[in-house]
């Protein structure tokens, strides 16, 4: 029971770290259709940028927990904005240049890019771990039994606040600002969208950049809570937060975050009672079955074949 | 395409000047140059350093300053040179590539026949040295694999990422028959393409209903778990230290051995070289890939190749004129899996030693993109993209192996910019009454699955 | 002949019963019941959204029916459940054919090969379902030459012999729908259902449609079930006409019938429910 309690509460952590991905992938693929491989490597590059914000501020376990709180917001800032930079600039190069074309063409470039990405960062920054000395330390206890505590750690409190209220915010902008409805219209119908006045152009470029700041802010999280980061750690990150998104129904906001949990508890459970090794096994075969008797995802809408 | 480029970079072509399409270049050169510092910063500009206190900075503003630079001068030439010329020329220029692509017919007539000779004469050309061989070698694998996978995703338009699972699949069937039963190379390679189509079929039977993206996921899943299986089923395949000493192919019971009883050499009385065993590699992989072309282009021509590139153009027509596609899409990759085997089952013997790592997906993805830049259903145009993407980077970047992969990334999204539909757009026709037309890339269909 | 004949007095080709089609709680088709008769153009009209397709879908195999049963009888007496045979055996064995409203052909591949991928099937029994025709053996040469005379005969019927080796997709819309009805043909239907043939077509090319569908319906003893909005059409070749509203049947007869059916131009014209009553009172009268 204990043993499960703390599992459930490590899962709820790296599944909010999913979701926060997944958001990007599923927010790109509603607007434009495409799966942005090049997502996860956004997501890795932000990891890489808090990381060094963060050693340039000198921030350590030793700093005292006001201007702690003051400089992971401004790192945070800094995350996001440069993040968001790369993620338009992508769109920019790679996938606005191919819009309207042929179906496989930007999923061709989304791969070239992330190569570029990875490549790019391991060149910069060497191909070597990054570790890190945690910065964010203390736990609660919630539960003590027979020696073996489930305990809840502050950085864990962190990342589940942060996604939670993160979430509530684009739910927010996705349902009621300007920005949010000219999304979906374009979502719906972009030749439509255009005509009634939508700039799709700056539409989709700011759903890019949206979604990078999130994965931004997932880069910090992680670097937070694992504490080691290389160059790779966006391709499989972005795979499991893609099976996310797909997982939860592509183009749902609330179902790339369930989709996300359900993957990280999983992942996490699996590594618990059984093998850490076939972890990944037991999240693609989800997504397999997933996708063969539920083809619309958890909470996708079921699409109604036209002939 | 001259034109879309145009209004894209500088709104309409006829509004501006030349001088004022200058100062615009200027500037938007500028910009470009000064994202590219702002992108620089921190990631170029900041390398972090191990030390023995922790990470440390270590500032190179140099670094993003060059990047800069480069990134301005090259917006600047490809201004002058590309997007500006294309101005100038922009009636021309749409016309040369239609006329192209309207009579691709005294092209290919003389393209494939010449490139089939050069190929056969290769080893024996004066140049040719160890490296070269084995870079030709290379270059043919990821051709006959571009071939193998042009059936899945060119033919029947199957987006298909986890190809490399099957290329996996040859490659380990091999390596484990000759590890446990001491089969020999010939024996095995119909053993492998059989095997690596029954895991095609196995996988691709749940599989192929789903439509489009989902498909590629799940192939792309599909690929990642064997491998993961392969890195820890340690007591089969000795997992990440992957099995050695793999038997070379021997010809016909002649093996490539400076000494022994029956060695190549000895047999036909020539002074042993190890370029042998190479010239003979490369002859295995060209009759292989060379086996894929025309196994292809025949079937391109029976009933269900043109059933797969129906299925491609509209599958629910293909339903309502009673084709089965299930099993049709089934046999696509079937077939497509079964080359991929005979693929792996060469480079395990090639290598001599095959581990997990060679099978990632990466691998899957350089195939996919040596297709589709390629031009989907191209025999020629996927040659072609092998070439250049696998022997260009290997013999520009062999001094710069760190910025190989860079400017592979760099140049699939550059070809895909310049060339959405591929070197080769156009399909033939495989039947006709009389003159057998290339049908333009915008009509042709590119699949849902 | 058959009993169904010998019962009803007439061959019906195709019996629906009580077809009920369901999407999420919106019924698209209600217990509807008609039959087609061999050898006769069945016309399927209705105003727009009253399901016409969706009893396509149902019949071609596209759609399973939540309830309902629906029959085919081949002129030898075997008769198939629709609504049981997964959709590509409707085509391939029952021999049920179909157009489609926004047109499917194969733009890609040319008008002739779209025209071979109808004989697929054939081609691929030809061919030794491909073993035969890779390695050589067997006379997959000539079965194909029969199948492109095939498709040539049915070319010159259509009227676009010459554009054989043309891509289906550089076509003009007219040609496309022909070479779609073509298509259609080449995998030797017993039945073929057309939906909205005349769809986007000018009078001209309308007449001439008209004109091949009789001359199909007479030269093959072919049965067609037809969806249609071209009243000119409908009136002109249809041997008998089912009315649909709202996924009913609310009129089934001849044209003649049909026309002066009083809920059917209430239907067509959008009168209020009270005023049809009154409507066929006064035709009661």
């Amino acid at each position: 029971m204990e043993y499960f309690a703390q599992q459930l509460i490590n899962g709820l952590t790296l599944g909010s770290i999913y979701g926060l991905i997944a958001i990007g992938y599923t927010m790109v693929y509603g607007i434009i259709g495409m799966i942005n491989f090049a997502h996860g490597d956004i997501f890795m590059v932000g990891s890489f940028i808090a990381l060094i914000a963060i050693i340039a501020i000198g921030l350590s376990a030793a700093t005292p927990f006001f201007l702690m709180v003051l400089a992971l917001l401004l790192v945070l800032a800094i995350a996001m904005v440069l993040t968001s930079a790369w993620g338009w600039t992508v769109e920019r190069l790679a996938y606005r240049p191919l819009r309207g074309s042929f179906r496989l063409a930007p999923l061709i470039t989304a791969i070239g890019m992330s190569i570029v990405l990875q490549n790019f960062v391991q060149i910069a920054q060497g191909a070597r771990v990054k570790p890190l000395q945690p910065i964010v330390t203390g736990s609660y206890i919630l539960m003590e039994k027979d020696g073996f505590v489930v305990s809840l750690s502050n950085i864990q409190i962190i990342i589940i606040v942060t996604t939670v209220g993160l979430m509530a915010v684009f739910s927010l902008i996705i349902a009621r600002t300007p920005l949010g409805r000219a999304q979906r219209a374009c979502e719906q119908d972009r030749v439509m969208a255009s005509l009634v006045g939508v700039n799709v152009d700056r539409t989709i470029s700011l759903t890019f950049v949206m979604g990078a700041a999130l994965a931004a802010v997932a880069g910090l999280m992680y670097l937070l809570y694992y504490g080691v980061i290389d160059f790779y750690i966006g391709f499989v990150a972005g795979i499991k937060a893609f099976t996310a998104a797909v997982l939860g129904g592509i183009g749902s906001l609330p179902g790339a975050m369930l989709g996300g949990l359900v993957i990280g508890l999983i992942e996490t459970f699996w590594s618990a009672y059984f093998t850490i090794e076939y972890k990944d096994v037991a999240a693609f075969s989800l997504l397999a079955v997933v996708l063969i008797f539920l083809p619309e995802g958890l909470l996708g809408k079921p699409e109604v074949e036209k002939v | 395409m001259a034109e879309t480029t145009l209004s894209r970079v500088n709104g309409t072509p006829e509004a501006v000047s030349g001088e004022r399409r200058t100062t615009q270049a200027f500037k938007e050169s500028l910009i470009a140059g000064g994202l590219a510092f702002l992108l620089s910063f921190p990631l170029l500009t900041h390398r972090t350093v191990q030390q023995a206190e922790g990470l440390v900075l270590e500032p190179r503003w140099l670094w993003g300053v060059i990047a800069a630079v480069v990134v301005f001068a090259g917006r600047l030439l490809l201004h002058f040179l590309v997007w500006d010329r294309q101005v100038v020329r922009a009636p021309v220029a749409p016309r040369l590539w239609q006329g192209l692509a309207a009579k691709p017919a005294p092209l290919s007539v003389w393209v494939g026949p010449l490139l089939l000779g050069l190929a056969l004469i290769f080893p024996f050309l004066p140049f040719v040295d160890r490296r070269i061989m084995d870079l030709a070698i290379l270059v043919l694998t990821y051709v006959m694999l571009g071939w193998g996978l042009n059936i899945v995703v060119g033919l029947a338009g199957l987006l298909d990422l986890g190809y490399v699972a099957f290329y996996a699949v040859g490659a380990y069937s091999f390596a484990l028959l000759a590890q446990y039963f001491d089969l020999g190379f010939w024996v095995c390679l119909p053993l492998a393409g059989i095997l690596a189509a029954f895991w095609g079929i196995l996988l691709g039977f749940p599989v192929l209903r789903l439509r489009g993206d989902y498909l590629a996921i799940v192939t792309l899943a599909f690929g990642e778990i064997i491998r993961v299986v392969l890195l820890n089923w340690y007591s089969f395949t000795n997992g990440p230290d992957g099995i050695s000493g793999i038997p070379k192919p021997s010809f016909f019971g002649l093996e490539f051995k400076r000494f022994g009883d029956n060695t190549f050499a000895g047999f036909f009385g020539i002074e042993y070289s190890t370029l042998h065993r190479f010239i003979y590699l490369y002859y295995i992989i060209l009759a292989l890939a060379l086996l894929t072309n025309y196994v292809t282009i025949r079937l391109r021509r029976l009933p269900i190749g043109r059933a797969w590139e129906a299925l491609r153009e509209d599958e629910v027509a293909c339903r309502s004129l009673g084709i089965n596609i299930t099993n049709t899409k089934l046999t696509a990759f079937a077939i497509g899996a079964m080359f991929g085997g005979f693929a792996g089952s060469f480079f395990a013997t090639r290598q001599g030693f095959i581990s997990p790592e060679s099978f990632t997906f990466l691998e899957s993805a350089i195939i996919l993109a040596i297709v589709v830049l390629g031009g989907m259903g191209s025999q020629i145009g996927v040659a072609v993209a092998a070439f250049v993407m696998i022997g260009g980077g290997e013999l520009l970047f062999r001094e710069f192996a760190q910025y190989r992969m860079l400017v592979f990334g760099l140049a699939m999204v550059a070809i895909m910019v310049w060339r959405p539909r591929g070197l080769v757009g156009t399909r033939k026709a495989t039947i006709a009454v009389g003159e057998r037309k290339a049908i333009g890339g915008d009509l042709v269909g590119e699949g849902h699955g | 002949m058959s009993s169904a004949e010998a019962v009803s007095g007439r061959d019906h080709i195709l019996t629906v019963e009580h077809l009920t089609m369901r999407f999420g709680g919106l019924v698209a088709i209600n217990d509807l019941s008609f039959e087609a008769e061999r050898g006769k153009i069945t016309a399927l009209i209705g105003p727009n959204g009253a399901g016409k397709t969706t009893v396509f879908n149902c019949i071609t195999g596209f759609y399973k029916p939540s309830e309902g049963m629906i029959t085919l009888r081949h002129e030898d007496g075997t008769t198939f459940l629709l609504e049981r045979l997964a959709d590509y055996e409707t085509a391939a064995r029952a021999r049920v054919s179909r157009t489609f409203q926004n047109i499917r052909l194969f733009a890609g591949m040319t008008v002739l090969e779209n025209l071979l991928v109808a004989q697929h099937r054939t081609l691929m029994r030809a061919s030794y379902y491909t073993v035969g025709g890779i390695l050589g053996f067997g006379n997959y040469a000539a079965a194909e030459q029969e199948a492109v005379d095939f498709a040539l005969h049915w070319l010159e019927r259509v009227g676009l012999a010459e554009r054989a080796d043309d891509a289906a997709g550089d076509l003009p819309y007219g040609d496309q729908r022909r070479v779609e009805i073509a298509r259609a043909m080449c995998t030797r239907p017993v039945l073929l259902c057309l939906d909205e043939p005349a769809a986007g077509l000018n009078p001209r090319e309308s007449a001439e449609l008209n004109e091949l569908l009789m001359s199909i319906r007479e030269s093959e003893r072919l049965s067609i079930l037809l969806i249609e909005h071209d009243m000119g059409v409908v009136m002109g070749i249809s041997d008998h006409i089912v009315v649909l509203d709202y996924g009913e049947k609310i009129s089934d007869g001849t044209p003649e019938e049909v026309r002066n059916d009083p809920a059917v131009i209430a239907a067509y014209l959008g009168v209020e429910d009270e005023e049809v009553e009154a409507v066929e009172q006064e035709i009661a009268q």
